[in-house]
């Protein structure tokens, strides 16, 4: 079973247990052991029953990093898979950080790739100070000394871990404990590893923060404007007072809505329901799509960014001039990240501060803006991580915005009844922070022999990270590279190349969606190679091969998934069906897609995926999340899209916006590459290839070459 | 106003307001929170319980229409059939949020009681009103085809 303790609930907890063993980090980076208490952030604890729990700097969303690092720690320290649990750390940037971001929080695919070593070591250095320990108590030979599945043996002796915790705390750790060489690991790598949140989650006790009913708690859900940058000028809750379990309606101190609060939560929904609001449309967004994307066209016109060396001033004329050309326009929806648990916040009073019970990504965001919302210090507020009902990167803001609002809504109150805010479904899918609409337009020129001579691509967007704290690092001379990423810094040779960029300016708050800007340079990348293919009469695997150098380690590994997908599958040229390979966040991933089409209905049939993920931690897991990421990319790419009348969101719960469902579900083979470099991260790169592979498979089927997402759009008709 | 189900096998007495989902009844007062909310119009089947053994979408069901019937959330769970779904589950390691679990597994169970062995469309067409935004369809099919064969065998 796995266990959620907040740092206060962990010490209480073990306080009143017999003592145990930490082994973690010092404050100043380097292994540290002791008893309870002593070890500034323990990633292990053992207790004396002999328990080993695992606590995890990341949170658990699906991607199966629970599972990950628990592996990491259970192999080095040669614990039992069975009886090992896991813990969410508390949040605190200087102790539980990722390594990749400098903060605490959860993102880019990352988990396993920061911590790999950081765990082992400290699975490690348990595991050789209760060895030493052993050794001291049986006066052997720490050498002699064997342990297996939580138990050492030396001889004749044997005992569990907890019973040398109390000598093994009074040790120091080595600095560089041994980790152990690849060929003896045991759990690194293992087919079919249980996940450790497998039970939970089938007999329904898994707790996520939509299940914490605190006592005296009330309920509070927020009437937004219905066009983003509105403003609330007024409301009127009179009728409100004939909904039972109503307690008090209260404007958002910067205008942002009305926090409604009620006993339960049926009776802050009912009551949202009966309010009357006014608005100030002053600054808000008022156009409808078809508006939007033809600022799109026109901003793509003339590019404010140059994402390259080459520009598009002297590679559009070599283009205009080439012996042929290929030319085409890409257009792209917003999206929402629907994940299956509405977000939602808890915030209750503590004798210092507040404690908010949260599916936190982004502790080291959270944890200030709340803050900061109720003048406190950080040190007085305390995050409780649960479980996370999936979050496509939906829980991870820049602006903390429903951990600020469940701030806002507790202050607004006096600040001393605890209270869940939650959205609805509806909230959901008009709330915003969607996945941009992008609109690409590329001119591809080609020589008399189909050589590729130019390219004149370019993005329009509006920006995920200008005016957020990440902008100092993700955006230089006005670019954000995540709108180019997967495209101007492709593996692909390609001459020539020119990526200019505008941005696309609305209210609409836009955000990271399961792999950011790969969802949708990914797609326009692939798709024109695939035209390119067909335009010079070359096999799309063998056109990719030809423009990839293996005299490049990276370019070698990308041309090495293409190849494992094409023999999973048994590509062969002139088959009809789709083919497209992308790199992000690190890792590799090849799919062929296998299509059948009876006029405009069209199924998936089955995906062939190739990962290349450096050391594969855990095959299952990785597995998932190709299956995962392809339903997740496929979804999108078949049906969704949040769309503008007038400024308002058309789209308001699943029946309008409509997700995959089992019979769309295609059949998913994947094949890990076997691989000794560093694992790299395989929560969003399943995503990327899914939706070109299948568009170019309906191209190959139907000959109809989808530019515009969703593919219904087409008048395609999935069945 | 004064309700009584039968829930769990447990008889409980309760205050709702007429036209409650039982959803939020048993979410909010009874504290089962196995079961989900996920888009409260019967469109996700995150919240399905069994009411008289039949899979019920709960943030559909108004409170007054289950005063009559046995209910059975998640927490409730404890015949052969759904010991083995449960089992199938965790064998095939379906779950990745695990948010809209209990109620796949609450409809696998009621798929597989009414059709002990499912062809690949039954499965399909049953299953086609539970979401899973982790898209974990492919295992969620898999586990249930495993759970009918340990009940044949
Ligand atoms: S919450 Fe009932 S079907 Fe979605
Ligand atoms: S496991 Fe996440 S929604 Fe199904």
């Amino acid at each position: 079973m796995t266990i959620d303790l907040s740092r206060r609930d962990f010490l209480k907890v073990s306080a009143g247990s017999a003592a145990a063993l930490v082994v973690g980090l010092s404050p100043a980076g380097s292994l540290a052991a002791g008893p309870e208490g002593s070890v500034l952030n323990p990633f292990v604890h053992i207790d004396a029953e002999g328990v080993v729990t695992v606590i995890l700097k990341h949170f658990e969303m699906g991607q199966g990093t629970s599972t990950g690092l628990t592996t990491l720690v259970a192999e080095e320290l040669d614990a039992d898979w069975a009886t090992i649990k896991t813990a969410f750390a508390p949040s605190d940037n200087a102790k539980y950080k990722n390594l990749a971001f400098g903060v605490q929080g959860t993102g880019g695919s990352t988990a396993i790739a920061n911590a790999y070593t950081q765990y082992r070591q400290a699975g490690a250095a348990a595991r050789d100070l209760l060895v030493r320990a052993a050794a001291q108590t049986w006066q052997v030979d720490p050498a002699t000394i064997q342990v297996d599945n939580g138990v050492l043996r030396a001889g004749s002796h044997s005992g569990h871990f907890g019973e040398f915790i109390d000598q093994a705390a009074q040790l120091t750790p080595s600095p560089e404990p041994a980790l152990k060489p690849a060929e003896q690991f045991r759990l690194i790598g293992k087919l079919n590893l249980p996940r450790k949140d497998s039970r939970d989650k089938t007999d329904g006790s898994a707790r996520f923060a939509m299940d914490v009913k605190l006592p005296g708690m009330l309920y509070a859900v927020i009437l937004r404007s219905p066009r983003f940058g509105g403003i609330l000028k007024d409301f009127d809750a009179g009728d409100a007072a004939a909904v039972a379990g109503f307690v008090t309606a209260k404007a958002l101190p910067n205008g942002a809505g009305v926090a409604v609060y009620g006993k339960n939560t049926w009776a802050a929904l009912k009551a949202r329901q009966a309010i009357r609001a006014d608005w100030d449309f002053a600054q808000a967004e008022q156009r409808s799509s078809a508006e939007m994307l033809a600022a799109h066209r026109s901003a793509a016109d003339s590019p404010q960014y140059q994402a390259r060396p080459e520009t598009t001033d002297t590679v559009a004329p070599r283009v205009a001039v080439a012996s042929r050309r290929i030319e085409a326009e890409f257009s792209f929806p917003f999206l929402a990240h629907a994940p299956m648990e509405p977000l939602v916040c808890v915030i209750e009073p503590t004798d210092n501060g507040v404690q908010i019970h949260d599916g936190c990504q982004f502790p080291a965001i959270a944890h200030g803006a709340v803050a900061t919302v109720l003048q406190l210090s950080p040190e007085q507020v305390e995050i409780n991580t649960l479980y996370a009902g999936g979050s496509f990167g939906r829980r991870a803001t820049p602006t903390a915005d429903y951990q600020v609002e469940a701030a806002q809504a507790f202050a607004l109150l006096g600040g001393k009844i605890p209270l869940k805010l939650l959205w609805s479904r509806e909230d959901d899918i008009q709330g915003g922070y969607y996945r941009p609409m992008a609109l690409h337009r590329a001119a591809i020129g080609l020589d008399d022999q189909g050589q590729i001579v130019g390219w004149d691509h370019r993005v329009v967007a509006k920006s995920i990270l200008k005016g957020t704290p990440f902008e100092s690092a993700a955006v230089h001379e006005g670019l954000d590279h995540s709108v180019v990423e997967g495209l101007a810094d492709t593996l692909y040779r390609l001459p020539n190349l020119a990526v200019g960029v505008s941005d696309f300016h609305t209210p609409v708050p836009v955000l990271w969606w399961r792999s950011v800007g790969h969802t949708h340079t990914g797609f326009v990348m692939e798709s024109l190679l695939d035209m390119v293919a067909h335009e010079t009469g070359r096999d799309p695997v063998e056109l990719r091969l030809s423009l990839l150098d293996r005299g490049d380690k990276t370019q070698a590994r990308l041309a090495g998934v293409i190849e494992a997908a094409r023999d999973l599958a048994g590509w062969k040229p002139g088959q009809k069906r789709g083919f497209a390979v992308h790199y992000s966040f690190s890792t590799f991933v090849a799919v062929v897609a296998d299509v059948s089409a009876d006029g405009d209905q069209v199924h998936v049939d089955k995906l062939h995926m190739a990962v290349d993920c450096g050391v594969a931690v855990n095959p299952d897991v990785i597995r998932a999340q190709m299956e995962g990421g392809a339903g997740f990319g496929l979804g999108a790419i078949l049906r969704n899209e949040i769309t503008f009348q007038e400024g308002e969101v058309v789209q308001n719960n699943f029946p309008q916006y409509l997700p995959l469902r089992m019979p769309d579900m295609p059949e998913v083979a994947v094949h890990i590459v076997p691989s000794t470099l560093a694992p790299t991260g395989v929560g969003e790169p399943g995503v990327p290839p899914t939706g070109p592979a299948v568009a170019n498979a309906i191209f190959a089927v139907t000959g109809r070459r989808v530019t515009e997402l969703p593919l219904t759009k087409a008048g395609l008709r999935f069945v | 106003m004064e309700f009584q189900l039968n829930i769990n096998g447990e008889q409980r007495t309760l205050e709702a307001e007429p036209g409650t989902p039982l959803l939020w009844v048993i979410r909010d007062t009874l504290e089962l929170t196995g079961t989900k909310f996920g888009c409260g119009v019967a469109a996700c089947g995150a919240c399905t319980v069994h009411l008289n053994g039949t899979p019920v979408r709960a943030c559909s069901t108004p409170i007054e229409n289950a005063q009559e019937g046995e209910l059975v959330t998640i927490e409730g769970l404890d015949d052969p059939v759904a010991t083995a779904v449960q089992e199938a589950w965790r064998e095939k390691d379906v779950v990745q949020c695990g948010y809209c679990q209990s109620g796949q597994i609450m409809s696998a169970v009621g798929l597989l009681r009414q059709t002990p062995a499912p062809t690949e469309a039954q499965i399909d067409s049953y299953m086609a009103g539970n979401v899973c935004r982790c898209a974990t369809y492919v295992r969620v099919k898999d586990a249930i085809k495993l759970a009918a064969q340990k009940l044949e065998g």
